[in-house]
């Protein structure tokens, strides 16, 4: 887990994760860019404000939970923070197992949970001037399938 | 205790983190909203606006009815966006 201003690059990180471990099966990656258009309007920029300290404890606590839930070989998360432009990527979720499904679940898993958990807030600046971001009903939606799906506590 | 604030709250108050000496009788989170309230005409208006302000004591998720102490770190922030 890490939380940086840097760009990162997918292919490395990915590469990264499986190196010397010829027992995993497969990887599940999600990669998260900034959207040029949103909500009708053209961005110019987006910048990440986050809580340090509690993020990266925050972003441990999901991981601990998939590596507890799935048979997990490897797995990643890299949040970015500060200001970034359309196009460029703001977080990577990897996850590798030796098969498909535990990489595939627990890697949709880690993003719908990081969505509603992790201590960041998006702030989008373009035609119109800036605006914070809101969080949306489907994420917190999306991170409540997982606990139906295994009678888990809402903490 | 040290109060942090974040996103549009930490706009509105002006601040993004200052200390504060907890009153006699504020023993919870939303105790703590209220006294906040009064130093922060502005944090009252967001949280009474129908405005949703999350808590985190000592760098966890919590309800409005976790309980709060001197020296508890207490961060105020709206429904994270990351991701």
């Amino acid at each position: 887990m890490r939380v940086q201003a840097e760009p990162f690059d997918v292919g490395q990180e990915l590469a990264q994760l499986t190196a010397g471990n010829t027992g995993i099966g497969g990887v599940a990656s999600f990669t998260g860019l900034v959207r040029e258009f949103a909500g009708g309007r053209r961005l110019t920029s987006m910048t990440l404000e986050h809580y340090p300290g509690m993020t990266e404890l925050e972003l441990a606590r999901v991981e601990a939970e998939a590596l507890a839930r799935w048979p997990l070989d490897a797995s990643l998360i890299v949040h970015r923070y500060g200001k970034m432009l359309p196009g460029e990527p703001i977080v990577l979720v990897a996850t590798a197992s030796a098969h498909r499904h535990a990489a595939l679940e627990s890697c949709a898993f880690l993003i719908d949970w990081l969505k509603t958990r992790a201590t960041f807030w998006k702030f989008e600046e373009g035609e119109g001037g800036g605006l914070w971001v809101e969080a949306k009903e489907a994420d917190d939606a999306a991170t409540k399938r997982w606990h139906l799906a295994t009678g888990g506590e809402l903490v | 205790m040290k109060i942090l604030y974040f996103a549009w709250l930490r706009q509105r108050t002006g601040t993004p983190t200052e200390t504060i000496e907890l009153p006699d009788g504020v023993t919870t989170v939303a105790g703590l909203m209220a006294h906040l309230g009064e130093r922060h005409p502005a944090f009252a208006e967001a949280v009474g606006a129908g405005g949703i302000v999350r808590c985190a004591v000592n760098q966890r998720h919590v309800d409005r009815d976790h309980p709060v102490a001197n020296g508890d770190e207490v961060a105020f922030f709206p429904p994270v966006t990351g991701g």
